[in-house]
């Protein structure tokens, strides 16, 4: 039996979008709290506590953007000029809230300026690209090998419905990134704000959730119709059990417990998002295998990633790991 | 101010204003990665405190460097999607897996070290921290290769065919990595990348001798930037001409646009050193020339035959104006780079190296030629090769994205306002560092909470904490 490459690769950088999304989410989700930090010093702290591994973090929305340009050009090419303003909108706030990092502890009379450049680019980063999530699908016009629709064909209810909940869920795991990360005032206070967070994602994912099957006829059948139906079933089931670890590690005081309940919701939710998509790389038109490019190109490029896909998450694992823990709050190079 | 400007021409100036402003991070962050690798080194070898404060101080400005250009590096891992859509469709297949390959062992490897390396040395322990530290520097060096042989297959494609939906295919994985002209490319862009942070170096090593000539990190560094200025330019030199050649051989036009040869030379070409192209009348005014070098120089042979752009269809010319001055601009201040390195050789062998305060001013003012240069240097080869994306066979404005003006315009417009203010304020942030004496021991100017010491690992040893008050 012959691999099925362009099958293999839609995984890979399924995958790649999913490591992105749980662990730029919290970054960005921290970003999203920084105005609710009751100090200088918590913000300090809080940015502190992901200063190491936010630029590890990113590149997989580097590796994301360009996998999808190496192994589908077709849906690359066509995805970007459909979601360009929010795309655009997008790299804009990365730029600011990347900077931020460094910039924030050179300056003085402008440290503001870098606060308010490091929370408004989370926020609008994470809106963008629920945004763009939701752009997705709802679908995308192609005609040829061409984008063939208008300049806020991206706009919608639903796609604004998904930007909230992608900002809202990020700034979830924000919240239960900072549980695990530190002690005191501002470990308390994220725990309180993690309760109202906490609903506010799962009501929007119960809205999400149930209006996308009515976008598309095809959605439609695929979770309500065997085999798809079985997924109907498993991944409120998974999200049950989720969301009460969810909910029991927040209010027993389980410092772990929270964080990663709320990793395995956005891993469900992604599932789900999968089982609506396959086998479609831009829904409507274009199947994974339409976009793929040539297997000469998948198979050259899958050695490398086969090798070095393990080596990179256990290098990652391992700066984790060195930074695992309780923040010291008077640690730090700057 | 729009009307009568496509969409072409501005996303062209963006995909310039954006890839010009990338690659001065880059520039600098390849060359100072190895040089953190090398001072790390040498403070584990000798222990002398000199090495660890330098070690110190340019990890700060490393990472704010650094920072700068991840986050400019993801807007061009995206603007090719969104303004040149086709060519990404086209020549996706062949770029699309060089640049994941520089995502998947280059970006994680500097991605995954550099907390470590910024962050870690404490928590690693020597060893380990070194290996990070090299593990960075090694990863700016792979980006380099994968990039450069992503933008070297452009200019001279090699191992692929054509498919029938237009696509380019890959054939041979070895040719299309390989190219002609990446070799050349590399080996020019890495050295321009050592250079240009030895200058940095440089300058802010003679800064603060100008101040007190007695500064031992100041020493330090400026002899150690002032043997990289003397032992690579000659090299880059050499380097520049190899390439210059190998270029005359697969892109000869691009050659003639940068020796401002509008006319062949039937019986001999020219060297233009300076002059005034004018497109309109085809000629270089007021040209101040050596006969007959240019054949000697690119073809060995004084009285060679060069072609000029006569014998190429004006639809297939690259603008000769912007090349011809560009060109001239990195080959001048490699020849000023070279200078200052025999400078400082000579005031060394005379024992001066460390009192000789012109030395030190011409250093200062040279800070900034490395990244002038890389960018002339880029200007020429990327102007050089319009109008193709893919050199003689993918046209730069069959390249373009279904996008229209107001939109690329917009888009334009938010790039050049931010990249000025944010890249604009980490400049600000990075020369006020550099304003700082190496020995300075809270760079940031913000009064940052100390290390305790006694919150350490018990192992640590006294040399480890900073030991910069004085």
């Amino acid at each position: 039996m012959e691999f099925d490459l362009a099958f293999i690769w839609a995984g890979l950088i399924a995958l790649a979008v999913l490591t992105y999304v749980i662990l730029d989410g919290f970054d960005l989700g921290l970003g999203i709290l920084f105005p609710f930090a009751k100090s200088n010093e918590e913000r300090d702290l809080m940015m502190n506590s992901v200063a190491p591994v936010w630029d590890g973090n990113e590149t997989w929305l580097v590796m994301g953007g360009g996998g999808l340009f190496a192994m589908f050009p077709l849906a690359y090419a066509v995805i970007m000029p459909a979601l360009y303003i929010p795309i655009m909108l997008m790299l804009l706030a990365l730029v600011f809230r990347g900077v931020s990092f460094e910039y924030r502890w050179r300056a003085q009379r402008y440290k503001w300026v870098w606060d308010a450049a490091f929370a408004g680019g989370s926020l609008l980063a994470a809106i963008c690209q629920g945004i763009a999530l939701g752009a997705l699908v709802q679908g995308i016009e192609v005609e040829g090998r061409a984008y063939a629709g208008g300049w806020f064909d991206w706009l919608s209810p639903f796609s604004l419905t998904t930007g909230l909940a992608v900002a809202v869920g990020y700034a979830l795991l924000g919240a239960c990134w900072l549980i695990m990360k530190t002690e005191g005032d501002i470990h308390h206070h994220m725990r309180r704000l993690a309760v109202p967070l906490a609903i506010g994602t799962l009501a929007l994912i119960g809205v999400v959730s149930l209006w996308t099957p009515f976008l598309d006829p095809v959605y439609f059948a695929r979770w309500f119709n065997l085999p798809g139906s079985l997924w109907s079933f498993c991944v409120p089931a998974l999200m049950a059990v989720l969301i009460w670890l969810l909910f029991s590690g927040l209010k027993s005081g389980k410092d772990q417990q929270p964080f990663f309940a709320a990793l395995g919701i956005f891993t469900t939710c992604f599932i789900g998002l999968g089982v609506s998509f396959y086998p479609m790389m831009v829904p409507p038109s274009l199947s994974i295998w339409d976009a793929a490019a040539p297997d000469k190109s998948l198979s050259f490029t899958l050695v490398g990633a086969a090798i070095l896909l393990p080596v990179i998450l256990a290098y990652t694992a391992y700066a984790y790991w060195v930074f695992r823990g309780k923040m010291d709050p008077s640690e730090g190079y700057h | 101010m729009l009307d009568g400007t496509t969409a072409e021409t501005l996303a062209r100036i963006q995909f310039a204003f954006t890839v010009s402003f990338h690659i001065i991070f880059p520039a600098f962050s390849i060359g100072l990665a190895s040089f953190l690798a090398v001072l790390n080194a040498l403070w584990l070898r000798t222990r002398n405190d000199t090495y660890l404060t330098l070690f110190d101080y340019w990890k700060k400005i490393f990472a704010v460097a650094f920072g700068m250009g991840v986050v400019s590096g993801i807007v061009m891992a995206y603007q090719f999607g969104t303004n040149w859509s086709v060519f990404s469709d086209k020549a996706g297949p062949i770029i699309g897996p060089l640049m994941a390959y520089e995502v998947l062992s280059a970006f994680f490897l500097e991605a995954g070290f550099l907390g470590i390396m910024l962050f870690g040395r404490k928590r690693v322990g020597d060893r380990l921290h070194m290996f990070a530290t090299a593990m960075v520097a090694f990863g700016t060096l792979v980006s380099a290769t994968w990039i450069l042989s992503a933008n070297s297959w452009m200019q001279t494609p090699a191992g692929y065919s054509i498919a029938a939906n237009g696509q380019f295919m890959p054939e041979d994985w070895w040719q299309i990595v390989f190219n002609p002209s990446f070799p050349y490319r590399l080996m020019h862009m890495v050295l321009a990348a050592f250079l240009t942070t030895a200058f940095v170096v440089g300058a802010v090593g003679a800064l603060h001798l100008l101040r007190d000539r007695a500064d031992k990190e100041a020493r330090r560094m400026f002899s150690m930037a002032m043997w990289m200025a003397l032992i690579v330019t000659p090299l880059q030199i050499f380097m520049g001409d190899a390439h210059g050649l190998n270029t005359l051989e697969h892109q000869p036009v691009k050659v003639m646009a940068m020796e401002g040869h509008y006319d062949s030379h039937p019986d001999g070409a020219p060297l233009i050193l300076f002059g005034i192209p004018n497109p309109e009348e085809k000629r270089i005014d007021y040209a101040i020339e050596v006969p007959k070098l240019s054949s000697l120089i690119l073809k060995h042979d004084l009285n060679a035959p060069m072609e000029g752009l006569d014998t190429v269809p004006d639809a297939d010319e690259p603008p000769l104006t912007i090349v011809f001055f560009s060109f001239r601009v990195m080959v001048g201040l490699g020849f000023a780079m070279l200078a200052v390195g025999l400078w400082s050789g000579a005031a060394r062998l005379r024992g001066r190296l460390y009192e000789s305060p012109w030395l030190h001013r011409a250093c200062l003012v040279m800070g900034p030629s490395g990244f002038v240069a890389v960018l002339a240097g880029w200007i020429t080869t990327e102007v050089g090769r319009q109008p193709f994306t893919v050199y003689g066979l993918l046209r730069t404005s069959d390249s373009l994205a279904p996008v229209e003006a107001p939109a690329v315009a917009t888009s334009l417009i938010a790039f050049v306002v931010v990249y000025f203010f944010v890249f604009g304020a980490g400049t600000a942030y990075i020369l006020a560092m550099m304003n700082k004496r190496p020995a300075t021991l809270r760079l940031g100017l913000r009064n940052a909470p100390v290390r305790a010491a006694g919150m350490l690992a018990p192992r640590e040893i006294e040399p480890l904490t900073p030991k910069t008050q004085n």
